[in-house]
């Protein structure tokens, strides 16, 4: 950072340290002899001065040379300032060394404040002026940036804290955003997971879905533009759920939930004022479903029988992760009486064959969400998670008879040639098998997917960084 | 004084919005007159303020501050909410 530093001693100080008062009258007798000039925080131009030094502690002494910075003291130690100084006797009635205190500078949420009225911002972004009398939130629906939903005012002092949540560099190409195929930088997100609401620590999750989501397997352009109700869901796997404090458990697919609600939310605000992609403009979804606001849960892996969706996925436990997958409303499964896995089974097998609809074969993924008591009966009949795969492919393995073109009195269905095979409901890996909920309720969930696999879009994993 | 925010879309489209389309008639509207404050653009302003209001209209009055700097962004949403239709004279 850009320093403008007078040659020899500077003190900085601030009117709230007790050390800073303690050493008033040495300072003060120092800066009429010459010694040093006193500067403080309290000013203007002596914050500044702190701010751009990276000053954390008051008293501080800084020694310049041609402009910069050669030695530095922290705190009051009577020893190293007459070094420093090339004095002897300072203060002779003070204790030999004292501890400082906080500078400004580290106040909580200053650093980001400063850096704007400093000039130290980093942000490329237009800038956007509101009148005096227009209402920020009004104002940003004004210019379309809303989901429906009142938005966050993105200030430049709301992006810089934004920013701070990640390590990535503000300038650096997140992913290419549908339908306009608009780069977008580190810093386009965090705008848009300022206006969703997000706090900092959520950033790198949000980097991550939007990266997820602008893959070609995933198929965010697709997604956007169908007729059908399909939105992005979130699924977050890995220490950083409770990092941040997702939910996974009771309502974990409901409201309620900071960082569930606003990542959610922050990826559909990408899509929509980056890449472009509006309701009714290449959105053309016949009913779209609420989830489109926002779709994203963590994965109550501590209460699993199971090992985690991103595990099953092939990333090592304990690693952070987000799956994108492209899914519908959710649908109930109530099962309050099967004791067995077996009748479980058979409950999730007959409930998942109506995913889209119960003549469609493989043309739909979906999620089975298991909640802990019903995830309480495979554990305790020792069943893993491939055994209930393999439980439920053999059951949702399906009469081709049954799935033909006016069977069942319903012209939906597959061509009457196929009337002598089986066909499996879903294409392999279309089924997902998570775990969370509430620990009452003998329900689980199927998220319905959209049109799966190379034709549509396919699940995507992907670890999330720092 | 105004505040400024961090645009969050791709920047394709003007930061500054599209003015609305021109009403076919004006019955009925509110009509401002924005006096960009060039000498002699108050006569001409004078003048159609008193046909304006001739034929029933509301008329109301703005003057920029300067005629060599845009209008103010407070100015412009003054005029937005309060007026359908601006009349900006320019003249010397």
């Amino acid at each position: 950072m850009d320093v403008d530093l007078p040659d020899g001693v500077t003190a900085i100080v601030n009117d709230h340290c007790p050390t800073c008062a303690l050493v008033a009258p040495v300072l003060d007798a120092l800066a009429a002899t010459g010694h040093l000039a006193v500067v403080r925080e309290d000013d203007d131009a002596g914050l500044e001065l702190a701010w751009r030094l990276g000053v954390d502690t008051v008293p501080t002494l800084v020694r310049g040379q041609g402009g910069a910075e050669v030695e530095r003291i922290v705190g009051w130690h009577r020893g190293q300032w007459e070094s420093l100084i090339g004095v002897t006797g300072l203060g002779a009635d003070l204790p030999d060394q004292r501890p400082g205190c906080g500078s400004y500078v580290v106040d909580p949420g200053r650093a980001s404040q400063l850096a704007v009225r400093f000039g130290g911002s980093v942000i490329r972004s237009r800038r956007i002026e509101v009148a005096e009398l227009e209402d920020e939130i009004e104002a940003a629906y004004d210019r379309g940036w809303s989901d429906g939903l009142p938005v966050v005012p993105p200030t430049e002092i709301r992006v810089m804290r934004m920013l701070d949540g990640t390590t990535r560099a503000p300038d650096e190409i997140v992913a290419v955003i549908p339908p306009d195929l608009v780069e977008c930088t580190v810093e386009k997100v965090a705008v848009n997971a300022v206006l969703a609401g997000c706090r900092p620590e959520y950033l790198p999750v949000v980097l991550t879905a939007v990266e997820a989501a602008c893959t070609d397997e995933f198929n965010a352009h697709g997604l956007l533009a169908t007729t059908y109700f399909s939105g992005p869901v979130v699924m977050v796997n890995g220490p950083v759920r409770q990092a941040i404090g997702m939910n996974s458990g009771v309502n974990a697919l409901g409201q309620g939930n900071r960082a569930n609600a606003t990542i959610g939310r922050a990826l559909q605000l990408v899509i929509r004022n980056v890449g472009g992609g509006r309701p009714g403009e290449v959105d053309r979804a016949t009913l779209g479903n609420p989830g489109k606001y926002t779709f994203c849960f963590a994965e109550d892996e501590e209460g699993s029988p199971w090992e985690a969706l991103s595990v099953e996925r092939g990333l090592p436990p304990g690693q952070s992760a987000v799956t994108l997958f492209a899914g519908e409303g959710v649908r109930g499964v109530v099962d309050q009486l099967s004791r067995d896995p077996e009748s479980l089974a058979r409950s999730f097998a007959a409930c998942l064959r109506t995913v889209a609809h119960p003549k469609l074969p493989m043309a739909f993924d979906a999620v089975l969400v298991v909640s802990p008591e019903h995830g309480r009966v495979f554990r305790e009949a020792g069943w893993s998670k491939a055994r209930l795969r393999e439980e439920l492919d053999s059951l949702l393995l399906l009469d081709g008879a049954e799935l033909i073109k006016g069977a069942g009195g319903m012209t939906e269905g597959i061509p009457e040639g196929l009337a002598g095979v089986q066909l499996p409901k879903f294409r392999p890996g279309g089924l997902l098998i998570v775990h969370a909920g509430g620990g009452a309720g003998l329900f689980s969930a199927i998220i319905g997917g959209w049109a799966s696999g190379a034709v549509g879009s396919q699940p995507v994993t992907r670890e999330v960084g720092t | 004084m105004s505040r400024i925010l961090v645009d969050p879309t791709s920047e394709r489209s003007p930061g500054v919005r599209q003015r609305v389309a021109r009403p076919s008639s004006l019955d009925g509207l509110t009509v401002g007159l924005l006096d960009i404050t060039k000498a002699r653009g108050d006569v001409f302003l004078d003048r159609l303020a008193d046909l304006l209001a001739e034929r029933g209209l509301t008329v109301r009055r703005y003057a920029k501050p300067t005629f060599t700097k845009p209008a103010p962004v407070d100015l412009r949403h003054e005029i937005a909410t309060q007026c359908d239709v601006v009349i900006e004279a320019l003249a010397d």
